[in-house]
C-alpha cells in the first residue's frame, strides 16, 4: 500500500502579529536530523522553535538504511523500538559479479546488544515518528510548518526572515541549527560552499511495490546480466516496498531517466517479471563534499547541509544523527548558560566524522564507477580475480556500511583494556539483567565501574557492574576490573583499571570543555 | 623486513621469459588486464606493510 502522506497543520506563528522573544535555538528543517536534534534538546529540557518549508514527511523512501549507532540514538530519543518493530532486520549483504557472488558480509555476528545491526525503514516513517515524539513536548518543540526561512542576518545571534502563508515575520536566536538538507539554502544565504569532488556518475533510484519473496539482504551486481556493463542494488523496505538502484552513467539524461516509460522497462529486467507497482522514482549525482567548519558564529550545520556523500554506504542519514548525538548535549548545555566554546568540539569530532564516511565513499564510488584507465583497468581485475581466489574478495567494494567514528580524544586510557572501548568510541552494549547496559548510559556522564566499586564523586552518576561473560570481553579483556567515563552521548571519555577520584574529576571535567 | 631491491631471481632470464610467456597471444588490452590481476596477486603476496609503499614508490620513481 502506498504511503499516506497527510499534511501537518499549518498554524500562523506569532511573530506575525508581535515581535517573538529571542529564541535560544532555531532549527531549521523538520527532517530526520531536525527534528531528532528538537527531541534530544528537549529531552535536557531545552526548547527550540522547528520551522520547515513544506508540510509533509518525505517524498519517497530516501534514506532506508539505519545503522545499530542510529537505532540506539533514536532509542535514546524514544523512537528506536518503533523503528525496530517496522523495519525490515537485516546485517548479510551479498555482492555478484554478473551471476556469482563474489562478497558476503555479515555486519553483526556477535550477539548480545539491544539494537541489530541495520533496520531497513523508509524515511517517511522515521519523520512520522519523530514528529508524533516531537509533539510530546509541546512546551518546548514549537514545529511550525510551511515556514520558509529567506534571510538569515549574523552578529553574536541570529535574525532571520522568514515567509509564511500569511505574510513574513522576523524571528532572533541564539543559535541556528541549519539541518535543510544537502540543497541547504541556509548554507546559500551565508555564502557558504562545500569542498570536495563531484563524480561524474548517475543512478536511478527507485522504490517498487511487489509481492516478492527476496530475503532480507542487501543485494549488489556489479555488471548484472539484467543491466549490461552497469551495476544495481535491491534491498527489501517494509509493506513489500524494495529500493533499485540502478547505474545509469554519467552520459544518462536524468529528466528522461525518471519517465516511467523508461524506467519500468529496466525494473521489469532487474526483477524478471511485470507484476509490480512504481512509487518513486529519482535520480542522483554522486557527490563527496562538505563545509570546511560546520559552526559559523551563531550558525550551526548538522547532517547534509554540512556534508554529502554518495550513498551505498548509508553515511548520509546515520552520519547525520550521529551529527545530533555530538550536537544535542554541548547545544543544551550552552542554551543553559554553559561557554559556548563546546561547539568548537562538536564541529572537530564531526568534521572527522565527515572525513571518515567521505574517504569510505569516495573509496565505492571509485570502484563502483572507476574513471577509464588504471581505476578502471585494477576494478574489473579485482572482479575476475575474486571468483578466482579468496584474497581478491575484501577489495570487492560495493559500500561500507556506516559505522560510528572513534574521535580522537585524549582523555585518560589504559590500553591493556579492549581496543573497542577505547576513548573516543561509542560504549559498547550488553545484556545486562533484566536490560541492556546501553539503556543505563547516556543523557548525562555516567562512572562505570566493573568489578569493584566506583569512587564517590559529587554531582557524577554512577554505575557498579559485576563481570559478565559480556562485559569482561567487551570492557575488560584480560583485567579483572575497570573504570570507565562514558559522555553524555554514550562516548567513552576516559577509562582506567584503578582510578583516585581526583583523576576522574579532572577527566569529567574535561566533557565539558573544548579540549 | 624492508623491500629487496637487490638481485632475488634464482634464474632471472627464466623469470623474465616467463613473465613475457605469460603474455603471449594477447591483445594490448589483454595485457594490461593481465599485469593488473598480477599486481594484485603480488600485491596480496607482499602484503600492505612498508614494503609495499617502497615498492609503489619505486616503481613511481623509476620513469
Amino acid at each position: 500500500m502506498p504511503y499516506d502522506y497527510r499534511p501537518f497543520p499549518y498554524v500562523a506563528p506569532p511573530g506575525l502579529t508581535a515581535p517573538e522573544p529571542r529564541h535560544k535555538v532555531v532549527i531549521v528543517g523538520a527532517g530526520p536530523i531536525g527534528l531528532a536534534l528538537a527531541i534530544d534538546l528537549a529531552q535536557y529540557g531545552v526548547a527550540s522553535v522547528v520551522l520547515d518549508d513544506n508540510n509533509v514527511v518525505s517524498i519517497g523512501s530516501r534514506a532506508i538504511c539505519w545503522s545499530k549507532r542510529s537505532l540506539e540514538i533514536l532509542d535514546r530519543l524514544g523512537v528506536g523500538q518503533k523503528c525496530v518493530d517496522k523495519g525490515v532486520i537485516w546485517k548479510v549483504g551479498r555482492t555478484l559479479h554478473r551471476e556469482d557472488e563474489v562478497w558476503t558480509f555479515d555486519l553483526q555476528p556477535d550477539p548480545g546488544h539491544k539494537m541489530p545491526a541495520f533496520v531497513n525503514l523508509q524515511q517517511y516513517y522515521v519523520e512520522e515518528y519523530l514528529v508524533a515524539r516531537a509533539m510530546e513536548f509541546p512546551d518546548l518543540i514549537d514545529l511550525r510548518w510551511k515556514n520558509r526561512v529567506t534571510g538569515v542576518e549574523r552578529s553574536d545571534h541570529a535574525t532571520l526572515t522568514v515567509a509564511t502563508p500569511d505574510g513574513t515575520y522576523r524571528l532572533e536566536a541564539d543559535h541556528l541549527v541549519a539541518c535543510d538538507g544537502a540543497r541547504s539554502e541556509i548554507r546559500g544565504m551565508l555564502g557558504l560552499d562545500f569542498d570536495g569532488e563531484l563524480f561524474e556518475e548517475r543512478f536511478l533510484i527507485a522504490d517498487i511495490e511487489m509481492t516478492g519473496d527476496f530475503p532480507s539482504e542487501r543485494r549488489f551486481w556489479f555488471e548484472p546480466t539484467f543491466h549490461a556493463g552497469q551495476s544495481a542494488l535491491l534491498h527489501k523496505q517494509p509493506d513489500n516496498i524494495y529500493r533499485i538502484d540502478l547505474q545509469l552513467g554519467w552520459d544518462a539524461d536524468p529528466e528522461a531517466e525518471r519517465q516511467p516509460e523508461r524506467v519500468i522497462p529496466r525494473i521489469e529486467k532487474a526483477v524478471g517479471h511485470t507484476d509490480f507497482r512504481l512509487d518513486w522514482v529519482s535520480v542522483y549525482t554522486f557527490q563527496c563534499r562538505r563545509l570546511a567548519q560546520f559552526v559559523h558564529g551563531p550558525v550551526i550545520f548538522c547532517g547534509d547541509s554540512a556534508h554529502v556523500v554518495s550513498p551505498f554506504g548509508a553515511r548520509g542519514g546515520n552520519g547525520g544523527l550521529q551529527d545530533v548525538d555530538a550536537l544535542g548535549w554541548r547545544l543544551a548545555a550552552v542554551a543553559q548558560g554553559a561557554d559556548a566554546a563546546v561547539l568548537n568540539a562538536y564541529d572537530r569530532e564531526r568534521q572527522h566524522g565527515a572525513d571518515e564516511n567521505l574517504m569510505n565513499s569516495s573509496r565505492t564510488t571509485r570502484f563502483m564507477s572507476p574513471a577509464p584507465g588504471a581505476e578502471r583497468l585494477f576494478r574489473d581485475a579485482v572482479l575476475a580475480l575474486a571468483g578466482k581466489a579468496s584474497f581478491a574478495r575484501p577489495l570487492v567494494n560495493s559500500g561500507r556500511l556506516s559505522r560510528p567514528c572513534v574521535y580522537p580524544l585524549a582523555g585518560p586510557d589504559d590500553p591493556a583494556l579492549p581496543v573497542e572501548a577505547r576513548p573516543g568510541a561509542v560504549a559498547p552494549d550488553a545484556p545486562l539483567a533484566g536490560g541492556w547496559l546501553i539503556d543505563r548510559l547516556g543523557r548525562e556522564p555516567v562512572l562505570l565501574a566493573i568489578g569493584q566499586p566506583a569512587p564517590k564523586l559529587p554531582g557524577l552518576k554512577v554505575l557498579e557492574l559485576s563481570v559478565t561473560p559480556k562485559l569482561q570481553a567487551r570492557y575488560l579483556g584480560k583485567a579483572t576490573q575497570a573504570i570507565y567515563l562514558i559522555r553524555p552521548d554514550q562516548i567513552v571519555a576516559a577509562r582506567w583499571m584503578a582510578a583516585t577520584p581526583e583523576a576522574i574529576a579532572t577527566a569529567a571535567a574535561a566533557i565539558w570543555r573544548d579540549a | 623486513m624492508s623491500l629487496i631491491t637487490t638481485p632475488n631471481l634464482r634464474d632471472p632470464d627464466a623469470a623474465y621469459a616467463a613473465l613475457l610467456a605469460a603474455h603471449k597471444g594477447l591483445g594490448d588490452a589483454e595485457s594490461q588486464a593481465l599485469n593488473a590481476r598480477l599486481v594484485l596477486i603480488l600485491m596480496n603476496h607482499l602484503g600492505d606493510g612498508p614494503e609495499f609503499a617502497d615498492a609503489l614508490k619505486l616503481a613511481r620513481d623509476a620513469r
